[in-house]
C-alpha cells in the first residue's frame, strides 16, 4: 500500500465550527499541539449561518434573570430528557464564554447603558440572546477564527513559524479515527484539493462536525452536514444517544423551489413577527399545549402587550419552543389553511417601521429581497419547517465531553449528544458550542499531556484498510447481486437524492411507524447500491468522490434515526408520532444508544432487519434534588413519572 | 413556472491550462447560478469542481466570475439573464487556478495573518467591557464581511499585477485594520502599534487609488472604499504629517 504522510500531534480536532475553534483555542492555551481539520477553508463553517445570538443569562435586558432560570427554560425545552448535568453546565458557563469573546474583539449590539444586548426567543422567560443584528453566527466565527490567528501570531513571534503549536488543515476530510486497542491514535484523512492521503497521529480526538442535514431533501443545512462526525464514531466504537430527536425548524423559505429550506431567523419572531394562515387568522393561539398554558398570553391583546411590558403580561405563542410552532404549522397547511406555496405567513411588515426591520433583521431582508422578490418591510413571507439540528449525538460524559467507551475521543457542539434534550431552544447552540468546545479542548489537552510518553501506536493495517475504503469509489463496477454482468456503477449524486428524499418523507416532521420499517428497507437498498457508487476523474478536487465517501455517513446516521423513531412510542419534542401523540412519563428517563452491529466498525451489512445499527435502552441518572427544586411541583408533574418526584 | 434551457460555458481545467466547456442545461423558476453548476455536476459532469457551502450568502465560499464580474454564484439569480443569453462562467481571476471554479485563495489568509490582532485593554476584565452602539457601529460594518474576496479578485492593483500583491493586503485586509483601529477598546496605541502607520507602511494602503471597484462588488453591500479606505488614509496622512498629532503621539506613548 501507498506511502501515507505521517504527522504527530497533540490534539486533532475535526472541524472548525464554534465547537471545533473554541475547542482547538483552548487545548493550544493548555500547551497541546494542536491540529484542526475541516471540510471548507477556515472560516467557512456552518456555524455563520446562525443568525439570532447566543443564549447565556448575563441580565443585562432583565435582572430577573439568572443561570437557574435559563436552566429551567433549557430543560423545559427539551422536554426534561436533557443531560442536566450538561444543562447546567452551559447556563452556568455561557455568560463567561460570551464576555470572553469581547476580549477577542467580538462586537455585539449594544444596550443603551453600551453593554451587551440581549433579544427574546423562544422558550426563554428572559431577554437573553446576545446578538450581532441577525448575523451573530458570523460574528462567532470571525472572532474565533482572528483568535486563533492571534495565537499563530503570538507562536511566530516565539518560534519563526505560524503553525508550530495550532496548524487549520483545510479542506481536508476524515474518514477514520485510527485506534491502538481501545485508545485513540490518530485520524485518517484526505486533502480535497489532491485527493492525497494523510494521518495525523494524535492521543486524543476532539469530534466537532456539526449535524447530519443532508440527510433530508428540506433542510438549513450545507453541504457538510452529512453527520461525519457521528459516523466517525460510530465506527471508532462510541455509542450515538437518541438520535430520534431531530429538530425541524418552523420558519425556513418554500418558495422559489432552489431556496426551500433556507433558514428565516426566530428573531422575526422574537423582534414581533406574527404567523397568520391563509385566513389572516394568528393560529399560534390554538396550539399551546397544557405544559406551557400557564405561561404563554390568551389573546393578541396581551401577547403584543408583553413586548412593553413583560412583567405584567405573557409572551405570545408566536415564542413557543420550536417543535412546538413547527408542528402547528405543519397542522395548518395539512388542514388547508396554507401560503399559495404550502407554508404560512409570518409578517413583520405589519408590526414594525420598515427601518427598523432593515436595521434589526437586515439578513433576512436581504435574503427575501435577493431570492424571492418579497421586500418584508411591506409583505408577510412564506415559510414552513426545515430540517435544522439534530439534537442526538455522541454519547459524552457532561464534565469532560469524553465519548463513551473509547479513552481518547472527544466531541462537542451539535455532534454530540444530550444537551439539549428532546428539543433545543434557539439560541442554546452558540452558547453550547463555546461552553463545550472549551471542556473538549480543556480534556483532551490534559488527557494527551497524560500520554506524552506513552503516546498510542497507529497500526499499519489501520491505515492501509482506510486507504483502500476511500479508494473504492474509482474502482466501483461490476454487477449486483443477483443481477447480470456489466451493469455501471451507481451515481452519488443520484443515490444522495434518493436518500434525501426517503429521509424527508418517511421520517420527518411526522412519523409513522410503517412509513419509518419502509425507510430502512430504502436504507438498506441504498446501502446496498452504495458500495458500487462509482465516480469519473481523478482524485483532485472531484466533488462526487467526496460525496461517493460521505455517503457512508449519511446511511449511517439515517439509519440511527430511522431505527431510534420506530422504537420510541411517544411523541416528545423533535419526535412526533402520529401513532403515539401523547408524551409518555415513563420514556421521560429513557435514553436510546445506538451501536455498531460489526463492533470490528466493518461495514459489510445488508439485511433491512438487522442492518448496521443494534439499539439499547438505558435509564437516565435522576435529575439532582437541588436541580428538581428549581421547579414548582405542580410542573414537573407533568414530566417525571410518580416515583422520580419522591425520591 | 417555467423551466427552459440555457447555455452555459464553464471554465474547466487546471494549473497546467484549460479553456471552456459548452453545457445546454435546464433551467426551472427561481434558481440561481449555483443551482445550475449543481444540475450540471448531478447530471453532466460529476467532477465539476466548484466550492460552496450555504447556499444563502452567508459563508462567501462560492465566489466566480460571471460573465465576467466578481460574484457569488448562490446569489445571482438566473433571472436577472435573458433565456437567449450564454453565460460565462469563470474562476476568479486574480488567484491560481486549482481545478475547473477553484482558486487557491491562500492569498487571503496570508495577508490575514500579517494584520495584528486586536489588543483588548488591559484595565478591563471580562464582562466589564462598556461601548455605545454609535461607537460599535463603524466596526460593525466592516464585520459584515463574509470573506468572499470578491474585493481581492477585483482590485485592479492585484488582479492583474501579481507583482504587487507581496506589499498590498487588499481591499478586505485594508479595511480590517480599519475596523481595528476604529473599534472603541482596542488597545494598539498603548501597546506601541500604531495601525494608522502600518496601513500605510505594512499593508499597502498607498496603493489604493479608490476607484471603489470593491465596493461595487461587495455582496454584503459595505462601503469599503467610503468608510473604511479613505477614512483610513485620512488617518494615516494626519499621522504622517500633521506635527502636534505626531508631537501628542510621542508625549502619549513615553508617558505609558
Amino acid at each position: 500500500m501507498s506511502v501515507v504522510d505521517r504527522q504527530e500531534w497533540d490534539v486533532v480536532v475535526v472541524g472548525a465550527g464554534g465547537a471545533g475553534l473554541r475547542a482547538a483555542i483552548e487545548a493550544r492555551e493548555r500547551g497541546a499541539r494542536t491540529a484542526v481539520i475541516c471540510k471548507s477553508l477556515f472560516g467557512k463553517a456552518h456555524t455563520v449561518m446562525a443568525e439570532g445570538g447566543i443564549a447565556a443569562a448575563m441580565a443585562n435586558a432583565n435582572e430577573h434573570d439568572s443561570w437557574q432560570v435559563h436552566f429551567r427554560d433549557t430543560m423545559r425545552g427539551g422536554k426534561f430528557l436533557n443531560q442536566w448535568r450538561m444543562a447546567e453546565l452551559h447556563a452556568q458557563e455561557a455568560p463567561q464564554r460570551v464576555w470572553e469573546l469581547e476580549t477577542w474583539g467580538a462586537l455585539f449590539d449594544r444596550t443603551k447603558d453600551g453593554r451587551i444586548s440581549q433579544r427574546n426567543f423562544g422558550g426563554h422567560e428572559y431577554p437573553r440572546l446576545a446578538h450581532v443584528g441577525d448575523r451573530t453566527g458570523l460574528e462567532l466565527i470571525r472572532t474565533l477564527q482572528q483568535k486563533i490567528v492571534s495565537l499563530q501570531q503570538q507562536d511566530h513571534r516565539e518560534t519563526g513559524d505560524y503553525e508550530s503549536r495550532l496548524k487549520v488543515f483545510q479542506e481536508c476530510t476524515v474518514t477514520r479515527v485510527l485506534k491502538d486497542g481501545s485508545r485513540v491514535s490518530g485520524v485518517f484523512a484526505y486533502e480535497r484539493e489532491s485527493g492525497r492521503f494523510f494521518v495525523l497521529e494524535a492521543p486524543s480526538v476532539v469530534i466537532a462536525t456539526g449535524g447530519i442535514g443532508k440527510s433530508f431533501k428540506v433542510t438549513s443545512n450545507s453541504w457538510e452536514y452529512t453527520g461525519d462526525g457521528h459516523a466517525l464514531a460510530l465506527l471508532a466504537g462510541a455509542p450515538l444517544l437518541n438520535m430520534e430527536f431531530v429538530q425541524f425548524h418552523p420558519t425556513g423559505m418554500v418558495w422559489p423551489p432552489s431556496v426551500k429550506g433556507i433558514l428565516v431567523t426566530e428573531s422575526v419572531r422574537g423582534d414581533g413577527g406574527v404567523l397568520r394562515n391563509s385566513e389572516g387568522k394568528r393560529f399560534m393561539f390554538d396550539y399551546i399545549p397544557d405544559v406551557f398554558k400557564e405561561k404563554y398570553a390568551e389573546s393578541e391583546e396581551e401577547g403584543d402587550r408583553w413586548y412593553e411590558d413583560p412583567d405584567n403580561n405573557r409572551r405570545p405563542p408566536e415564542l413557543l419552543p420550536r417543535d412546538e410552532v413547527a408542528r402547528a404549522i405543519n397542522s395548518e397547511v395539512k388542514a388547508g389553511r396554507g401560503s399559495p406555496h404550502g407554508g404560512v405567513f409570518l409578517d413583520v411588515s405589519t408590526r414594525m417601521p420598515a427601518d427598523v426591520i432593515k436595521r434589526r433583521l437586515p439578513s433576512m431582508y436581504h435574503q427575501f429581497k435577493e431570492l424571492a422578490d418579497v421586500d418584508i418591510t411591506a409583505e408577510a413571507m412564506e415559510v414552513g419547517p426545515t430540517c435544522h439540528y439534530v439534537m442526538g449525538g455522541i454519547a459524552v460524559d457532561s464534565d469532560t465531553a469524553a465519548a463513551r467507551g473509547v479513552p481518547g475521543l472527544y466531541a462537542a457542539g451539535e455532534v454530540a449528544g444530550g444537551m439539549h434534550g428532546s428539543n433545543r431552544l434557539g439560541g442554546n447552540s452558540l452558547s453550547d458550542l463555546l461552553v463545550f468546545g472549551r471542556r473538549a479542548g480543556l480534556h483532551a489537552a490534559e488527557h494527551a499531556a497524560s500520554l506524552a510518553f506513552e503516546r498510542p501506536a497507529v497500526d499499519d493495517d489501520q491505515v492501509d484498510s482506510a486507504a483502500a475504503e476511500a479508494l473504492r469509489p474509482f474502482s466501483a463496477e461490476g454487477p449486483a447481486p443477483g443481477e447480470e454482468d456489466g451493469r455501471p456503477p451507481e451515481n452519488p449524486y443520484t443515490l444522495h437524492q434518493e436518500l434525501q428524499q426517503a429521509m424527508n418523507d418517511l421520517v420527518g416532521i411526522i412519523r409513522r411507524e410503517a412509513e419509518m420499517a419502509q425507510a430502512l428497507e430504502k436504507l438498506a437498498e441504498l446501502r446496498v447500491r452504495a458500495r458500487r457508487a462509482g465516480v469519473e476523474g481523478h482524485r483532485q478536487f472531484n466533488p462526487g468522490w467526496h460525496l461517493a465517501l460521505d455517503l457512508r455517513n449519511m446511511l449511517l446516521v439515517s439509519e440511527c434515526v430511522a431505527r431510534a423513531a420506530l422504537e420510541r412510542t411517544e411523541s416528545r419534542g423533535g419526535h412526533t408520532r402520529e401513532d403515539h401523540p401523547a408524551m409518555e412519563r415513563k420514556w421521560r428517563n429513557i435514553n436510546l444508544l445506538c451501536r455498531l452491529t460489526d463492533p470490528t466498525g466493518g461495514l459489510a451489512a445488508t439485511d433491512p432487519v438487522r442492518g448496521q445499527i443494534a439499539l439499547t435502552r438505558e435509564t437516565t441518572d435522576p435529575i439532582r434534588a437541588d436541580l428538581l427544586a428549581l421547579f414548582d411541583k405542580e410542573e414537573l408533574v407533568k414530566y417525571l413519572a410518580e416515583e422520580e418526584l419522591y425520591e | 413556472m417555467s423551466s427552459y434551457k440555457a447555455q452555459f460555458k464553464v471554465w474547466r481545467g487546471d494549473v497546467q491550462g484549460g479553456g471552456l466547456e459548452d453545457f445546454t442545461v435546464e433551467v426551472n423558476d427561481g434558481e440561481v447560478v449555483l443551482d445550475i453548476i449543481h444540475r450540471l455536476q448531478a447530471t453532466q459532469a460529476p467532477d465539476l469542481a466548484v466550492r460552496w457551502n450555504c447556499k444563502a450568502g452567508k459563508c462567501g465560499s462560492c465566489s466566480a466570475e460571471v460573465n465576467g464580474r466578481p460574484r457569488l454564484m448562490c446569489m445571482t439569480r438566473m433571472s436577472v439573464f435573458t433565456r437567449e443569453e450564454t453565460i460565462t462562467v469563470t474562476p476568479l481571476r486574480a488567484f491560481p487556478v486549482v481545478r475547473d471554479l477553484v482558486t487557491d485563495v491562500g492569498f487571503n489568509y496570508e495577508k490575514a495573518r500579517e494584520v495584528p490582532a486586536f489588543v483588548p485593554p488591559a484595565d478591563l476584565g471580562p464582562g466589564e467591557y462598556r461601548m455605545m452602539q454609535e461607537d460599535v457601529d463603524r466596526s460593525q460594518e466592516f464585520r459584515k464581511c463574509i470573506e468572499c474576496f470578491l474585493c481581492q479578485d477585483t482590485c485592479h492593483v492585484v488582479r492583474d499585477h501579481e507583482e504587487n500583491k507581496r506589499a498590498f493586503a487588499g481591499p478586505r485586509f485594508l479595511m480590517r485594520v480599519a475596523e481595528l483601529d476604529m473599534h472603541p477598546l482596542d488597545a494598539a496605541e498603548e501597546s506601541g502599534l500604531d495601525r494608522k502607520t502600518t496601513a500605510q507602511d505594512e499593508h499597502g494602503l498607498g496603493y489604493c487609488n479608490i476607484t471603489k471597484c470593491c465596493t461595487e462588488v461587495c455582496p454584503e453591500g459595505i462601503k469599503i472604499t467610503d468608510n473604511a479606505l479613505i477614512p483610513l488614509k485620512e488617518r494615516a496622512v494626519d499621522r504622517k504629517y500633521d506635527p502636534l498629532v505626531w508631537l501628542g503621539s510621542k508625549i502619549r506613548r513615553r508617558s505609558s
